[in-house]
């Protein structure tokens, strides 16, 4: 598979949303790649309404089989969801489980007006309908499931992606 | 040793007592119920981790304050709550507990929360359902006897850590009649797992278990002496209820030795909370002043109640699938 670098990757994805947003855009990122998405996005873009962030792990499909994952972050929305224009951002696109959880968290804060889905790389492998309207990379061949791809960060907080084998 | 609270992987399967649990569980619980303070503020106060559970508040005895929190806490998992009340269930027809038990199950019951007069019933119950093969279904001890008030002793750690961040460098003190306090146990069993280097105990002879000194902590007989540079006041509730004979003179002489006013508070550090578990008897173990003065953290107590319950509840009911 060819090098992936995330902050080439990062400048597509703002140059994908940039003509889409306006300044009360609101952005909010699924920990914990995603929150530092939303915050790299924030200031790129312009953006005014601070960015907010959400942890699946309430709302997740697998609790009943898996139980409550360790460590549970905090979830922050930082502005009012009702009637908002919301981008929820994430690094990976995988099985689209995730988002549907942060969908489903997003409306117990209120009713957006409308949601979006920015992602940095699509893995391919989905097992809902869902579809990211802003996606810097769509990975020719789906990744095998044994593999994951993890967004890092350092702290300059500039972007680095791996790939891991499980 | 087996630990009846723990399942084979070392997971909470029940919550009976504070007293053999691991530091890392106690502080597992603490950190879950962090992200739970948070959903209160939201507009829908709900999450639907427990969606489709049935959860029974067995209440064998009275309690206002913990049934309730514990009921809001698994409504906002989204759980189905039944509150028994003892005084019109079957009990006051004869029914044994484990007869109550088995005819919940057969209703499906995923959880028990329960409140018994006798120390150790919440156990019993736990042994029953280990024994008869349904180990998925989960207990919480919500108060047995003198025995364990487990999420009391967890969300006063939770107060202690919000307000002082690190446990490792308090002193802490417990005052009143630790003697009929299910809640103290759970307090001092909690207190010196997670590493307070000084636990006090402060009340009068007859007040205080013999021989508490074993359970690692340094007794007062003289409130003043004690509460001198605590980081925290835990008062408890003077528990006339429990009482057989005569332990006391009177209220009033009681408040006058042993109560907490706003004159003996500054013996404190001048930053400590004070703490109690309700229900208040004002003007008997705390001062109205004190009670509502600056320095309180009861009512905090409660609002943290709720996370900590759903932080235990979620804990368990999580379990279910991994110990198939």
């Amino acid at each position: 598979m060819q090098k992936l670098d995330a902050e080439a990757l990062f400048q597509t994805l703002v140059e994908q949303m940039r003509p889409h947003v306006t300044p009360d855009t609101a952005l909010v990122g699924i920990h914990t790649g995603g929150v530092w998405l939303a915050e790299r996005l924030h200031r790129a873009l312009g953006l005014t309404l601070p960015p907010g962030s959400i942890d699946v792990s309430f709302y997740r499909d697998d609790f009943g089989s898996k139980g409550l994952h360790p460590q549970p972050k905090r979830t922050a929305i930082p502005f009012d969801v009702e009637d908002a224009h919301v981008v929820i951002v994430d690094d990976v696109l995988y099985t689209g489980r995730t988002t549907r959880a942060a969908i489903n968290e997003l409306f117990d804060f209120g009713r957006p007006a409308h949601v979006d889905l920015a992602v940095l790389i699509d893995r391919g492998g989905r097992e809902l309908p869902i579809a990211a309207r802003y996606c810097a990379l769509t990975l020719p061949q789906p990744l095998p499931a044994s593999q994951s791809l993890q967004l890092e960060t350092d702290a300059t907080g500039a972007l680095t992606l791996r790939l891991i084998d499980a | 040793m087996h630990n009846p609270q723990l399942n084979k992987h070392g997971e909470l399967q029940h919550l009976l007592t504070i007293d053999g649990l691991p530091r890392d569980v106690i502080t597992a619980i603490l950190d879950t119920a962090a992200p739970f303070t948070e959903v209160a503020e939201r507009e829908v106060k709900k999450l639907p981790l427990l969606r489709g559970k049935s959860i029974f508040n067995l209440f064998f005895e009275n309690s206002t304050r913990t049934r309730t929190t514990f009921e809001i806490a698994a409504k906002r998992l989204s759980a189905d709550v039944v509150n028994l009340n003892v005084s019109t269930s079957s009990t006051a027809k004869g029914e044994s507990l484990l007869d109550t038990v088995d005819n919940l199950c057969a209703m499906q019951a995923d959880m028990f929360v329960v409140r018994h007069a006798a120390s150790g019933a919440p156990f019993l119950i736990a042994q029953h359902l280990l024994a008869t093969g349904r180990d998925h279904i989960h207990v919480v001890n919500a108060g047995d006897g003198r025995h364990a008030h487990p999420t009391q002793g967890l969300l006063d750690m939770y107060t202690i850590r919000h307000y002082k961040k690190d446990f490792t460098n308090l002193t802490v003190a417990i005052v009143g009649d630790v003697l009929h306090s299910r809640v103290a146990r759970s307090q001092i069993s909690a207190l010196t797992t997670l590493g307070v280097p000084e636990v006090r105990v402060i009340g009068p002879k007859t007040l205080l278990p013999t021989e508490v000194e074993r359970m690692g902590v340094r007794v007062f007989h003289d409130i003043r002496e004690g509460l001198k540079g605590v980081d925290v006041v835990m008062m408890l509730r003077l528990q006339n209820e429990r009482m057989n004979g005569a332990l006391l003179p009177t209220p009033q002489e009681y408040y006058k030795v042993w109560g907490l006013t706003a004159e003996k508070l500054a013996l404190a550090k001048p930053d400590a909370i004070v703490m109690h578990p309700g229900p208040m008897n004002r003007g008997v173990e705390i001062d109205s002043s004190v009670a509502d003065g600056a320095q309180a953290v009861i009512l905090p107590q409660v609002t943290f109640g709720i996370a900590v319950r759903m932080a235990v509840m979620s804990m368990l009911a999580g379990q279910q699938g991994s110990n198939k």
